[in-house]
């Protein structure tokens, strides 16, 4: 027998399609399997928006805080100090020191200095808040990556979209109320500040207005445990979370979990520095603008360590913590679209489509049986090898297999069959016209591939275009459509070529080989 | 088995003038369809929120309407049995910002109470992000047109290429029609459905095309009429096999796919159908009214073999050193 090049790669790509479409069959551990997506799997996709501004004034806020531990550590006297459409402004009281103020300024970064007659307005350059604003979204896909990855969940997928979208897909979600728990955990500003109780004003802090009390420098904020009580601290804090190098759970007196943060040098010397001051008065910690508790300050506090208590339970203090320790958000998050699938609806649509995938292949295979008979056989076995391959490649190149790409494969079985079709039809007609068996396969082949070549090429055009501008699970249709399509170039157009030269012999031999296409004749 | 056996060819292009009537109807009565009853946009176009609920039995769909009633957030909700009557589909058209605590655990807490519940599945889109997928969904279609058009275009004849571009201009046109008709929601399902409409139709026509090519080079035919003729009977049984076993697996997906996989697999249904009628029946005469000339085509296609075979000739004179 002649060395048939066409069998053998179809018994190759038969092996190849059984040997790696296997471990998805199985989903045994070992090999490379088909990756569910979250729509058949269950799971939740969240594409999140970045609110970059807010870094911005939360830079500038940095700014002011860092002016007034400046002038505090040096004895130099500012007044007015505050936050003001997007600038920091103080008044310099003693222009003796103008020479010093005006160094420091020097050494900040991205910053442009006005001052007239001791008064100063410090703002950010336009490139500066640019560059804020791409730091703010990186560090926001940084940090939800690094709470995820604590969280404990499996393979969670954190991946910038865009310029500044954040994709986050999480597959091992089981129900709402772990849905939402992981959501708090990733939204969580875990903006830690120390803020100074401002104790000459804390008694009028129920008359206050928040006007009133910016115009003293001053803010009003929530306590976090009993919303009604109202505490006035100094707007701008001593220090915040970025100096933050640990935060654990611990246990206070009464067992109940509180969070254990500790700051690192600088950190600990302002603290340091702060408390030494302040003794007798109120330290305020707060957390995402809410004040956790407000001791007295009985002593400088060396060694920069800190407490966090509030009503929380065990699993609350180490999402908070969790948190805390990967740092806060530069800027708050939020929700541009979701998708969350329960696990129980993904398992209905994975049987649903599986029940259209057989009855879709049974159907047809039974139809080219019928019609065609021994050439509808032939074209089944490539059917069946090209499901195997779509599944092999998919599993090869970790591809995601979604509900619409179940679809695609299902639609394939239907759009599959059509090269041997359009063949078989080809060579019926050339058997008709009086041509030998041989003659008719090959001239059949020759014909028919013009077509199949121009007709699958602009379907997978098609398939190309929803590739690349479809979205998430649309993908996945593209994907296992084109695999697909080229697929059954090599099944259903060399394969059945192969097959039908191994069986040329005996069909030649026979009077009537027109009925291993299914006709007389 | 044989279900069509023509001995001579059918004569398609006398009915042509029928078939364009119809089709022009048909289309025309899709724009009026979608114009004056529009489409029902679903939340990947427009942004909103959909939360699917499975109850342990019947859904109370009365208690759950009352209880989502009266708030601003659930204004203009809509619940429906999703499939069966244990299942529903709750569609709200806003949508929340809010990570943490977002419309879906709003529902939630609202029909706690209401009976053994599971939420199945909660989809928010945001209104920015519905609007850019609206945009890409128009984009896709139409650049896959244009890519369709000019690979025709390359491979056949420019006539060719516009001919099959309109038969899926139609094609499409009507199955939206449907869409418009049936009051479907339109997702990101449907438009992958009308993309993949796209790929089967154009996929349909060129099997016809190339015959047609194959009729113009080959035979000694010179009336387009009768080439057309000709190849649409020859072809007459892959066509309508090829559609029968895509249409059985879209029956079986539409019938036994799940209520999620319903728009698609409806908008496939009627575009390959729809997508078969049009292959035969207004590619080609469109082909004919663009004034494809057989005699010219066929004169052209010799002076080129001619350039061709001079060209070869002069590059073997060269190779063997004569010039």
């Amino acid at each position: 027998m002649k060395f048939n090049y066409r069998v053998v790669l179809l018994i190759i790509a038969t092996v190849f399609g059984l040997f790696f479409s296997y471990p998805s069959f199985t989903q045994s551990s070992e090999g490379k399997k088909i990756t569910l997506g979250l729509d058949l799997q269950g799971g939740l996709h969240m594409l999140l928006g970045v609110k970059t501004e807010e870094a911005v004034n939360s830079q500038i806020k940095a700014l002011a805080s860092g002016m007034k531990h400046f002038a505090e550590h040096n004895d130099i006297l500012i007044e007015g100090l505050s936050v003001q459409e997007g600038k920091v402004a103080f008044e310099l009281l003693d222009s003796d020191d103008a020479k010093a103020v005006d160094e420091h300024l020097k050494t900040l970064e991205g910053t442009i200095v006005h001052a007239n007659e001791g008064k100063y307005s410090v703002s950010i350059t336009p490139e500066a808040v640019e560059k804020l604003k791409l730091q703010a979204v990186d560090q926001a896909i940084e940090t939800i990556r690094n709470r995820l990855d604590q969280f404990g969940l499996a393979e969670p997928t954190v991946a910038k979209q865009g310029l500044d979208k954040i994709l986050v897909e999480l597959p091992g979600i089981k129900t709402p109320e772990e849905e939402q728990r992981a959501r708090e955990l990733i939204s969580r500003a875990a903006k830690l500040e120390l803020m100074a109780v401002d104790e000459d004003r804390a008694m009028r802090v129920n008359d206050l207005s928040n006007a009133e009390a910016l115009s003293f420098g001053d803010v009003i904020l929530e306590d976090a445990l009993a919303p009604e009580v109202k505490h006035l601290v100094n707007e701008i804090p001593i220090l915040d979370g970025t100096m933050l190098t640990d935060a654990q759970v611990g246990y206070d007196q009464n067992n109940r979990p509180v969070i254990n943060f500790s700051l690192n040098a600088a950190g600990a010397q302002i603290f340091g520095d702060f408390t030494g001051k302040s003794v007798g008065k109120r330290l305020a910690i707060v957390l995402d603008g809410k004040v956790y508790s407000a001791p007295v300050i009985n002593e400088r506090i060396g060694g920069g360590s800190g407490q966090i208590s509030g009503n929380y339970s065990v699993a609350e203090a180490n999402d908070l913590a969790i948190a805390l320790r990967s740092g806060a958000l530069l800027a708050p998050i939020y929700m541009m679209e979701k998708r969350s699938v329960g696990p129980s609806l993904g398992a209905d649509s994975i049987k649903a489509s599986m029940v259209a995938l057989i009855g879709g292949f049974v159907l047809v295979a039974l139809f080219m049986i019928v019609y065609y008979g021994a050439a509808g056989v032939v074209a089944n076995i490539a059917l069946v090898v090209n499901l195997a391959l779509i599944l092999a490649v998919m599993a090869l190149f970790g591809a995601t297999l979604t509900l619409p790409g179940m679809a695609g494969i299902v639609l394939t079985v239907g759009m599959a069959v059509d090269a041997n079709v359009i063949i078989t039809e080809r060579i019926r007609e050339l058997i008709r016209q009086g041509y030998s068996v041989r003659k008719a396969i090959e001239a059949g082949y020759d014909n028919a591939m013009r077509a199949i070549l121009d007709a699958n090429i602009t379907t997978l055009i098609a398939a190309v275009v929803l590739y690349v501008y479809g979205t998430g699970a649309i993908k996945g249709f593209a994907i296992t459509i084109s695999i697909g399509i080229l697929a059954s170039m090599l099944t259903a157009i060399l394969g059945t070529h192969g097959i039908y030269q191994m069986l040329e012999n005996r069909m030649s031999k026979s009077k009537t080989p027109g009925k291993y296409f299914g006709i007389k004749g | 088995m044989e279900l069509f056996k023509a001995a001579r060819s059918i004569p398609f292009m006398g009915k042509s003038k029928i078939a364009i009537i119809i089709s022009i109807i048909m289309v025309l009565g899709s724009y009026a369809l979608i114009a004056t009853k529009g489409f029902n946009f679903g939340i990947d176009f427009v942004g909103g929120t959909i939360v699917q609920v499975k109850y342990e039995g019947t859904a109370p769909i009365d208690e759950m309407r009352t209880r989502l009633s009266g708030n601003a957030m659930f204004e203009g909700s809509s619940i429906n049995e999703f499939g069966s009557p244990d299942e529903v589909v709750i569609r709200l058209k806003s949508s929340s910002e809010s990570v943490t605590q977002d419309i879906g655990d709003a529902v939630r807490e609202k029909l706690a109470g209401t009976g053994q519940f599971e939420i199945r599945r909660v989809d928010i889109v945001g209104a920015k992000v519905g609007s850019e997928l609206r945009e890409k969904g128009i984009m896709s279609l139409t650049l896959a047109m244009i890519g369709i058009l000019i690979y025709v275009a390359f491979r056949f004849e420019w006539r060719f290429a516009v001919a099959s571009v309109l038969a899926l201009v139609h094609d499409i046109s009507i199955a939206m029609g449907a869409i418009a008709l049936i009051g479907l929601d339109v997702n990101l399902d449907v438009l992958a459905a009308l993309l993949t409409v796209l790929g089967y139709s154009i996929n349909d026509t060129i099997i016809v095309f190339d015959r047609i090519r194959e009729g113009i080079t080959d035979s000694k035919e010179t009336s387009l009429v009768d080439i057309i003729d000709e190849s649409i009977t020859k072809t007459l049984s892959r066509t309508t096999l090829t559609s029968l076993t895509t249409l059985l697996v879209v029956v079986v997906l539409f019938l036994f796919g799940g209520e999620i996989i319903h728009a698609f697999a409806f908008t496939l249904l009627v575009g390959i159908g729809v997508g078969t009628y049009s292959s035969i029946f207004v590619a080609s005469p469109i082909l004919q009214w663009f004034g494809f000339d057989v005699k010219n085509y066929r004169a052209k296609l010799s002076q080129k073999a001619a350039r061709q075979a001079e060209k070869e000739r002069l590059r073997a004179q060269f190779e063997q050193g004569v010039v």
